[in-house]
């Protein structure tokens, strides 16, 4: 190894555990995390809205070919949504454009995230892995209404 | 050196019986540029339908063509560098498994019984053949591995004893050897879990578990592809840059090839990243080791780079004091001798450099929350598998076949240019699926029909304009790949000139240290094999044990009823596990 080897070598190795810190941060300090394993809540065959104070809601979402359950809803803003995701037959992803909910919905399992939305707005929601012949179909949106709008 | 017989027949039935097929992969990628942007609203075009040939498309470009290009530049690699004889009996049983392997899973395909996509997640479920035939190529491409690779190259360190097999030879050996290590999850997923419900033999199977197979080896399988190419990186394009160039060492190479055995593994939960039913913290482990196999191509950008300006600067004194001006004497374009290939590497590269940095972005972690299944993700890959590997290997491709039937390179001009357009293609392809991706524009989804047709309720106008781009981008990228293909088909028909002959430009070594650790394999594939199953154990503990409640049976993509097992029984099971 000659010294201009060695340097590239020491910056390649920096630079990538400078990004993995970066994500360690992001991850603990700032809460930005993947969603959670959830081993204690069993699928559900149902999807639904339950809300738990003005401002505190959990959806369960069940994604089927080719819809989600529920449809659309509508929350006040500012709400604080847990939401749980199963699949009711094959893979299907679910992802709502600008927040970072991203989730796979696999039979057999739950997926969980908690999202607060702050901003008034029309979230679209899209099935983004394929699940057959309907999947460009398969889409949803959360409604969020601001005060002036109530 | 001179090739005859059917090792030569066997080598040109390797590159050129994928290509043919690699033309309706094109075609298909052009077809779903067309379908995303709305040109085409339909669910099929000309018989076959849009996932079905979004499959065909997969299928064919990353599985078919990689797989069987690799096997034929290894044998190619193996024959002219360690100058011994291949065993006919063994590259025929090899090539033709390859060959009827593709023909059962293309039948499935085209017959629409298997529009699973190349990931094939399971519960959906193809027609046996697609698995069955899948699973016939892969065991063609290992034979040559185990019946003419490795005992020829035991014979060879026999008769050289304390010297370094050569570069290219250790490359392809090293690579194929992963690819066995590879195989073994996705065969443990197809064999048991697929087929079995794919034949009726079990009505349901666990899908968490079938994803985590199938990942364990769906990433690995990317340096499977790329390793080849930084073969022809190392070896061919110092050499013929300038005709007389060097690498800048063979030491950093052979360590950045096992860098690659080291960390290649213990990376695919970084494709779980958004999927319940594996702890966080084994993901983040994972994307721990997805940024350390960075490291070997960060490694192999310096020496590739520090191999050209050397080479450069020794063959044009003018430059030498210069930073970045060598750069412009770089033979971008030319036709004199075989620098025609120089375009292939550097386009290539230049693609490459994109890739890496999306691929970044993608590993990591929370990050990935922003592209995850966007079209972010095939706008990276197509700048990787579609970009530097594809490039490389329709480059060498084409200069195996002229040595190979003895032809002069037909069309040289438009054979230069080819790259070029691909290049400027898939650089908007990727600039626009990128750009849609961050906005949220799903992958793998026929667009055309709903989010982007003004007609529909969930047309999307923000996702329009970058659709339209791909449009424009596929088109270059095609017209590149004609043209590649006049000098490619020119170049079989026309009439022999030379002997059958097989050889590649080969660069000496600037620093060229002994380096004993480098050159014994097996340590490094012990201490890898258990980083990878070490790795595995806790995701596949949470995949069977604690994070997946039940199996699931099996479906087709037409209809939402289970085709493995009546509902009725789906529901009993349901109320069972209620009960409990
Ligand atoms: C004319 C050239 C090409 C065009 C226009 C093109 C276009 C596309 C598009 C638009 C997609 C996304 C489809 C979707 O997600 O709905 C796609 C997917 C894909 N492409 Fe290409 N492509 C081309 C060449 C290639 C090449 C050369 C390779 C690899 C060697 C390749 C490998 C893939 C793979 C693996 C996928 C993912 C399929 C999947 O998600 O199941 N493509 N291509
Ligand atoms: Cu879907
Ligand atoms: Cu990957």
């Amino acid at each position: 190894m000659d010294r201009a080897e060695r340097g590239a070598f020491i910056t390649a190795v920096a630079f990538m555990g400078f990004f993995f810190a970066l994500i360690v941060y992001a991850a603990k300090g700032l809460n930005i995390d993947v969603p959670t394993c959830i081993t204690d809540v069993k699928p559900f065959t149902q999807g639904q809205v339950i809300q738990h104070a003005p401002d505190r809601y959990e959806i369960h979402y069940l994604a089927k070919m080719w819809y989600f359950e529920p449809a659309d809803v509508e929350l006040p803003v500012g709400s604080t949504v847990d939401i749980y995701l199963t699949s009711g037959d094959v893979i299907h992803g679910f992802k709502i454009d600008g927040t970072n909910v991203n989730l796979m919905a696999i039979p057999g399992t739950v997926a969980y995230a908690r999202v607060k939305f702050d901003k008034p707005g029309v979230y679209h929601i899209v099935c983004h892995e394929y699940c057959g012949i309907g999947h460009q179909n398969m889409a949803t949106k959360i409604i969020v209404k601001g005060g002036e709008q109530q | 050196m001179r090739v005859e017989g059917s090792v030569k027949t066997v080598i040109l039935g390797e590159i050129i019986f994928p290509i043919v097929l690699l033309i309706f992969g094109i075609y298909h990628g052009l077809m779903q540029v067309l379908y995303r942007a709305g040109v085409i609203k339909d669910m099929s075009f000309l018989g076959i339908e849009y996932y079905q040939g979004l499959t065909l498309h997969g299928v064919i470009n990353v599985v078919v063509f990689t797989t069987m290009i690799i096997v034929a530049f290894g044998n190619a690699v193996f024959l002219y560098y360690l100058k011994k004889p291949l065993r006919p009996a063994v590259q025929w049983v090899s090539f033709l498994l390859m060959v009827v392997g593709t023909l059962m899973a293309a039948w499935a395909m085209f017959a629409g019984k298997a529009n699973v996509l190349y990931t094939f997640y399971y519960p959906l479920i193809a027609h046996p053949a697609f698995y069955i035939g899948a699973a016939l190529l892969l065991v063609g491409s290992v034979i040559p591995l185990f019946f003419d690779w490795v005992p020829n190259y035991i014979a060879w360190r026999k008769e050289h004893p304390g010297e370094k097999v050569p570069l290219a030879v250790f490359g392809m050996l090293v690579n194929h050897i992963m690819w066995v290590i590879m195989l073994v999850p996705v065969v443990i997923e197809v064999l048991f879990q697929l087929i079995p419900v794919s034949l009726g033999l079990i009505p349901e199977t666990n899908p968490s578990l079938s994803r985590t197979l199938f990942w364990a080896f769906g990433h690995p399988v990317v340096y499977f592809w790329l390793l080849p190419a930084y073969v022809m990186l190392y070896t061919i394009l110092p050499k013929i840059v300038t005709g007389e160039g060097k690498l800048y060492s063979d030491s950093a190479a052979r360590f950045a090839f096992l860098l690659f055995v080291l960390f290649s593994f213990p990376v695919g939960l970084h494709h779980q990243y958004t999927e319940p039913g594996i702890t966080n913290s084994y993901k983040l482990i994972h994307a721990f080791f997805t940024l350390g196999v960075a490291v070997p191509s960060l490694i192999t950008a310096f020496t590739v780079a520090a191999s050209l300006e050397y080479s450069i600067k020794s063959k044009y004194p003018e430059v030498r004091n210069s930073l970045f001006y060598w750069w412009t004497k770089i033979p971008y374009i030319s036709l004199e001798g075989d620098k025609w290939l120089v375009s292939y590497f550097m386009a290539g590269l230049l693609l490459f450099l994109a890739g890496g940095i999306t691929g970044i972005v993608n590993a990591s972690y929370n990050l990935n929350l922003v592209v995850h299944n966007t079209s972010f993700v095939p706008g990276h890959f197509h700048t990787t598998v579609g970009g530097l590997v594809t490039l490389s290997f329709l480059g060498i491709s084409l200069y195996m076949v002229s040595k190979l039937m003895g032809k002069d390179i037909r069309f040289k001009g438009l054979a230069v240019i080819a790259p070029w357009l691909w290049w400027q293609g898939m650089l908007i392809f990727e600039y626009a699926m990128s750009m849609a991706g961050i906005h949220g524009f799903p992958r793998r989804t026929n667009t055309g029909i709903s989010y982007l047709n003004p007609e529909s309720p969930l047309y999307r106008p923000e996702w329009v304009g970058y659709a339209e781009l791909t449009v424009l981008a596929g088109f270059i990228i095609v017209l590149g790949f004609v043209f590649w293909a006049i000098s490619f088909f020119g170049t079989i028909l026309s009439p022999k000139v030379r002997e059958s002959t097989i050889e590649f430009p080969t660069a000496p070594a600037l620093h060229d240290e002994k380096a004993p650790a480098l050159n014994r394999l097996t340590p490094w594939f012990v201490v890898s094999v258990l980083l990878f199953v070490i790795s595995y154990i806790p995701a596949i503990y949470d995949v069977t044990k604690r994070g997946v409640f039940f199996d699931s049976p099996g479906y087709n993509d037409k209809s939402p009823v289970p085709i493995t097992k009546p509902q009725s029984a789906k529901e009993d099971q349901r109320n069972t596990a209620e009960a409990k």
